[in-house]
């Protein structure tokens, strides 16, 4: 079968929808033709809610499992918020995936930290499947995660569940908590000089808010990880995808193409220039 | 058994700190155990001991009236808590609590601030390990402030 036209969504269907904290939700979408394209972790979907508008969404499934693709959606406006509304049956247009994905093999050997803020453990979530799909290939795999609050983990269970595995450590921290909480609190950066990470064998892959990322970043450094081996999940506007309309420039890069996984080395730079 | 003063000078706070220094702190230090649920200051108590954390955790707590009470900073193993002693008028601003069982060296804060004002160059090795745990949770709280999970 020809690959569909990059700039023709396709119709998929929603199969399940799963309500994750207020305001936010995991579709599962089966196609109504042929089958689901192949991804990698941390490449992302332009999912299309006809007659509203177009957005962009990374996959957070297991890439290696199951016939569907999996998007975690939190409404902030239009699309999302209508994206957050679809009932199961429900049609949309599909356009992807795109974009580059986590630099997964060249994690094999080192330790891998992967630090997520918000909802950015969604596109961290189909890393943490290829890691566990081939776990001997790994050093330490250790996962970060904060959130605002208790009440606003995302996947919590699941996070509870990789907890007690003895191959993955999990630390949970939120900004603030009641008195009833026993885990951390304070932002997801404070815990990075307390993980005991070997600087030269760590490899470290960031998604959340941009600020939350320069911060994580400069607390990666802090505790010795080289800048090329720091990688964060840029999520600038798309609307193309495919590198034409130039919606998604990023300095000399294009999000869409050579993101949203960028090496912190190269866009150190521009990342705290206002303008850009 | 190990001296206080032994086990001060493993603590990252004090890395690199001269032994004679060490000692002078080590003269104003004691062990303290903390239960969970039980707290190591209070919201204006007098600000006249610090701890450094050996095991276990500690969350800083702000009361709003008529809410239960904030918990917006966990501190564990290797951390300090407590600045308040520091500057007057000495009080403590807001409380700790241990939420597990907690082992800590407390180190008194007047005869502490007595030796850094005899002893300047002490001081002034408290300030520059003290400045930049200052300035780390300036940030944190900055962070914190931008609320930047949520929706905008
Ligand atoms: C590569 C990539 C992957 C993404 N993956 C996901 C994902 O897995 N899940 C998900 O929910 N979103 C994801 N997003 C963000 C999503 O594309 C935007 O939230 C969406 O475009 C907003 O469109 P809208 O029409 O709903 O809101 P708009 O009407 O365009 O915006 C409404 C408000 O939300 C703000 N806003 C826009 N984008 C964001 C954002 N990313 N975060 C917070 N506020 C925002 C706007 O500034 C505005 O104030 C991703 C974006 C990119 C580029
Ligand atoms: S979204 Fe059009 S160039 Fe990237």
């Amino acid at each position: 079968m020809a690959a569909p036209d990059p700039f023709l969504p396709q119709p998929w269907r929603v199969e399940r929808r799963r309500r994750e904290l207020i305001g936010a939700v995991t579709l599962e979408l089966a196609p109504l033709a042929g089958e689901r394209p192949d991804f990698l972790p941390g490449q992302f979907n332009m999912l299309y809610v006809f007659g509203v508008g177009e957005v962009a969404i990374s996959l957070s499934g297991d890439a290696e499992r199951g016939t569907a693709f999996v998007h975690t959606v939190r409404n902030v406006g239009a699309v999302s918020g209508a994206l957050t509304r679809l009932e199961v049956g429900a049609s949309i247009g599909v356009r992807g995936p795109f974009g580059s994905g986590w630099p997964l093999a060249e994690a094999e050997g080192a330790d891998v930290l992967l630090v997520a803020g918000g909802l950015g453990l969604a596109p961290l979530r189909p890393a943490v499947y290829a890691l566990l799909a081939r776990r001997e290939r790994y050093g330490r795999v250790v996962i970060m995660v904060g959130s605002r609050s208790p009440e606003d983990i995302l996947y919590r269970r699941e996070l509870e569940h990789w907890r007690r595995r003895s191959d993955l450590e999990v630390l949970l921290t939120v900004d603030h908590a009641d008195a009833d909480w026993r885990g951390h609190v304070g932002v997801v950066p404070a815990l990075i000089p307390h993980a005991g990470l070997d600087p030269v064998e760590t490899l470290a892959l960031v998604c959340g808010p941009e600020v939350m990322m320069r911060f994580t970043a400069n607390a990666l450094l802090a505790a010795g990880i080289r800048p090329e081996r720091i990688h964060l999940s840029m999520e600038r506007n798309m609307k193309c995808a495919v590198a034409q309309c130039g919606h998604c420039q990023f300095g000399p890069f294009f999000v869409c193409r050579e993101g949203p996984v960028l090496r912190y080395d190269r866009i150190a730079g521009i990342l705290a220039v206002p303008e850009i | 058994m190990e001296s206080l003063e032994d086990i001060l000078g493993r603590h990252p706070f004090f890395a690199g700190f001269e032994a004679a220094h060490g000692r002078l702190v080590a003269g104003c230090a004691r062990n303290v155990r903390f239960a969970a649920g039980q707290y190591l200051f209070r919201e204006g108590d007098p600000a006249d001991e610090f701890f450094l954390i050996r095991h276990g955790k500690v969350a800083l707590e702000l009361i709003e009236p008529g809410r239960p009470p904030v918990v917006f900073a966990t501190l564990g193993e290797g951390e300090i808590v407590g600045a308040s002693w520091l500057l007057p008028p000495y009080r403590w601003r807001l409380a700790a609590r241990a939420v597990e069982l907690t082992r800590a060296i407390g180190i008194d804060a007047a005869c502490l601030r007595g030796k850094c004002e005899a002893d300047h160059h002490l001081g002034y090795e408290m300030m520059k390990r003290f400045l930049p745990i200052l300035v780390e949770r300036l940030q944190a709280t900055r962070l914190q402030l931008l609320d930047v999970y949520g929706k905008r």
